[in-house]
């Protein structure tokens, strides 16, 4: 079991700037000196345990001043840019049957299904298979599926891409016979 | 009977023969001849190059060389880059504009680098220089559009104006129509750090339009795709182009327009920019894919196949720059097409995020070592490493002159053995007798200083972070590394032992820097006194460090020779230990 754990504020400059992390997540410093030598992290701990901790909002992570050693410049200009409209990245949570943890993908950085399928398959380290309108994905034991405004569990490619992109909330993999369900006429 | 001179030429033929001779530090052994070479040389010299502003003094620079032409100097140390030097800490360029704008009228090329600029210094190189051709400001600070006005309006022969990577305070884009209407000189224009949302367009394209030599053209986020076929049609001379964002309305003509305008451009041999990419319209590159040999896509957010299909149309890269969107898979794609690549640098897309966000391992980069016998240079964060693949990239590529490899989690160990990567890091020292640069990270312990010590014989930068165990680490780097010019180390527990022991070493490099280690503030004390033509600096920002015991460690010191004392423009948060073992503030 934990002690209370003690965040120097000095270490919380960069709490406000923009980056992807799990929630829940949160580090272990060991102050061994007057002075903090290293920032030590310990990732063993199981997610239970820390949440069991964390009821309020998860403490951000103490980052350590100049590192990784990334210059202020390029973190700076690799913000996205903000835009009127229809700017911004559009986040959404991809599962697999099976696997251990979530991932997270902008949709907007893929121009078309192919890509997203291929970055997909990347991701996981598995095949997709042959997509048809009339069979869905033939040749993998794995079917792409989303979450679309209605709650609705779609099958990925069926609609234009422009109309995927707005509609879709989520995508999950589905695995085995839940998928070889999906796509037949019944 | 008096001895002939069999040797004596005319100083006039010495000068010529000089004249030849560029490199400065070809130049430094050629004055060391004899007092004659000495006088002439000095006397002919055109370009200095300063490594440190404060190791000497304006004055001392002008009285030695009276006919400089081109300078270059650099001022704060590396780490600036990565916050760890605090706002205010010096490297002003004004006393040295000051002091050359009496010397040297004919003054033509001034090249910064972490360098503090006001617009005063622009305006004062604006007036005092007639003939000035070349402002390169590299990563400097200080300065505003109104200052760039200036430089605009004043220099009448401006041939390069390049604020890479620097921060402007950015008031109005209309700087740029402060370029007269008669400037046709420019060839290089870097403007890819202005942020103005309104960069004057009509104006760039103006000056665009009237430059014939323009041979480099960087612009900056603000100018959209649309507008970059314009441009281009504009200067189709041109060697090196960075678009602005590469974004822009879904349009019928903007893909054919910019695929027209880019095959018009025969001897674009460069890209960067690329903020924002819509991956729809990287296909308009492809006329030019073939030629490239530089490539910086750090900025643009597309993903691995987008990178690959790219990548794959470019043979003849020699340079990429890359976000680690790149994955492993990327890289092996790279490893295959580019066969004559020279210099990778892959960057973290995330670089605070827990967990991985992206396939990028250690294998990516075996791939490309294996695939790329050119390679030289290389610059990869990634989250995992093993020493086994550490000593197949050592021996695929013994021609490494810059390896430099950040583990994002400090202290990480080989996550197949679980052991320290001093093996590895040995592997690339043995291997790579020419490397010159290097930049360790993961879990390390003294060993790896031994290695370094034994075989980096051409070492001349290194950077440490979070590794080592004791003094014998740090003194195995100082009394090994014969070449080395300068030391940066962070969070390290290197104390006072293996510095005081290596005094002298320190007098024969540019500079050392020690930031969260253990050096009490008393050895710091005792080298200042020792070492008189060393500056011993103490950076504290919380409280003096002679109002705790002598004992305490330092927050952060850098240590730098000089020859011209302690400087006079420190800020208060700065001490330097003189001669008189008193501290100066």
């Amino acid at each position: 079991m934990e002690g209370s754990v003690a965040y120097d504020n000095d270490l919380n400059l960069k709490a406000t700037e923009l980056r992807l992390g799990l929630p829940g997540t949160h580090d272990e410093r060991q102050q061994q000196q007057q002075k903090p030598v290293s920032n030590v992290r310990n990732n063993k701990r199981p997610n239970g345990e820390s949440e069991a901790q964390n009821e309020t909002a998860p403490p951000p992570k103490a980052q350590i001043v100049g590192w990784p050693p990334v210059r202020s410049y390029r973190k700076n200009n690799s913000q996205p840019k903000k835009t009127e409209s229809e700017g911004g990245a559009i986040y959404i949570k991809v599962s697999m049957d099976g696997a251990p943890y979530l991932r997270k993908i902008d949709l907007k950085v893929y121009s078309g299904y192919p890509e997203l399928l291929q970055a997909i398959e990347n991701m996981f380290k598995f095949n997709i298979g042959e997509y048809s309108e009339r069979e869905g994905y033939k040749g993998s034991d794995y079917a792409p599926t989303y979450e679309d405004k209605d709650g609705d569990w779609m099958l990925v490619g069926d609609v234009p891409w422009e109309m995927f992109i707005t509609s879709c909330k989520r995508l999950r993999i589905m695995k085995g016979s839940e998928a070889r369900g999906l796509g037949c006429d019944i | 009977m008096q001895k002939k001179r069999a040797y004596s030429f005319p100083d006039e033929v010495l000068e010529h023969v000089f004249s030849f001779i560029q490199s400065g530090k070809d130049r430094n052994a050629v004055s060391m001849v004899c007092k004659s070479w000495y006088e002439i040389e000095r006397w002919c010299r055109r370009k200095v190059f300063i490594g440190n502003c404060y190791a000497v003094s304006p004055k001392m620079v002008i009285k030695r060389f009276p006919e400089v032409r081109s300078i270059e100097l650099k001022g704060k140390p590396h780490f600036a880059d990565f916050n760890l030097v605090p706002d205010g800490w010096g490297g002003y360029v004004l006393p040295w504009i000051v002091e050359m704008a009496g010397a040297y009228p004919w003054l033509e090329e001034i090249r910064l680098k972490r360098m503090v600029v006001t617009d005063e210094s622009l305006e004062l190189i604006a007036k005092s220089f007639k003939n000035f051709k070349v402002l390169v400001l590299f990563s400097c600070e200080g300065f505003s559009t109104d200052g760039l006005a200036a430089i605009a309006a004043g220099c009448k022969n401006l041939r390069e104006l390049d604020l890479r990577e620097s921060e402007v305070d950015d008031l109005s884009g209309h700087w740029l129509t402060h370029f007269p209407e008669t400037c046709t000189s420019l060839v290089s224009l870097n403007i890819s750090c202005l942020g103005s949302d309104e960069v004057s367009f009509s104006a760039l394209e103006r000056l665009v339009g009237r430059c014939p030599n323009l041979r480099s053209l960087r612009l900056n986020r603000a100018v959209s795709l649309d507008k970059i076929a314009n441009i281009l049609c504009l200067a189709p001379q041109l060697v090196d182009f960075g678009t602005g964002n590469y974004t822009t309305e879904l349009q019928p003509d903007v893909l054919s327009n910019l695929t027209a305008a880019f095959s018009s451009c025969k001897e674009l041999k460069s890209l960067s920019g690329f903020w924002d990419v819509v991956p729809a319209y990287l296909p308009a590159l492809y006329p030019v894919c073939s030629r490239l040999t530089s490539l910086n896509l750090s900025y643009a957010t597309i993903h691995s196949p987008e990178i690959i299909k790219l990548v794959s149309h470019c043979p003849s890269l020699q340079r990429l720059l890359v976000l680690d969107y790149i994955e492993d898979s990327g890289l092996e794609a790279l490893a295959s097409s580019c066969k004559d690549l020279q210099e990778l640098r892959v960057f973290p897309s995330d670089p605070f995020g827990v967990e991985p966000n992206v396939s990028l391992t250690e294998k990516g980069l075996v791939s490309v070592s294996l695939g790329c016998p050119k390679l030289q240079s290389v610059l990869y964060f990634c989250r995992q490493m093993t020493n086994a693949a550490l000593v197949t990239i050592a021996q695929n590529c013994p021609n490494f002159t810059r390896f430099r490899l950040c583990i994002i989690e400090p202290k990480t160990a080989d996550y197949l053995t679980r052991e320290p990567l001093d093996v590895g890091f040995g592997a690339i020292v043995e291997h790579c007798k020419d490397l010159r640069r290097l930049s360790l990270s993961g879990l390390l312990t003294d060993r790896v200083f031994e290695y370094i010590g034994t075989y980096a014989k051409k070492l001349e930068m290194l950077s440490v972070a979070f590794a080592g165990d004791s003094d014998l680490g740090l003194h195995h780097v100082l009394s090994g590394c014969e070449s080395l010019r300068k030391l940066e180390i962070r969070d390290c527990p290197f104390g006072d032992k293996a510095i005081l022991a290596n005094a002298a070493k320190l007098e024969t490099m540019r500079s050392l820097w020690m930031s969260s280690c253990t050096v009490s503030f008393g050895a710091c004390k005792l080298l200042g006194q020792k070492m008189h033509r060393l500056n011993v600096e103490v950076i504290d920002e919380t409280e003096p460090p002679c109002s705790r015991p002598e004992s305490c460690p330092v927050d952060k010191l850098y240590v730098y020779r000089s020859i011209s004392g302690p400087r006079s423009d420190m800020p208060p948060f700065v001490w330097t230990m003189d001669e008189e073992g008193t501290i100066l503030h």
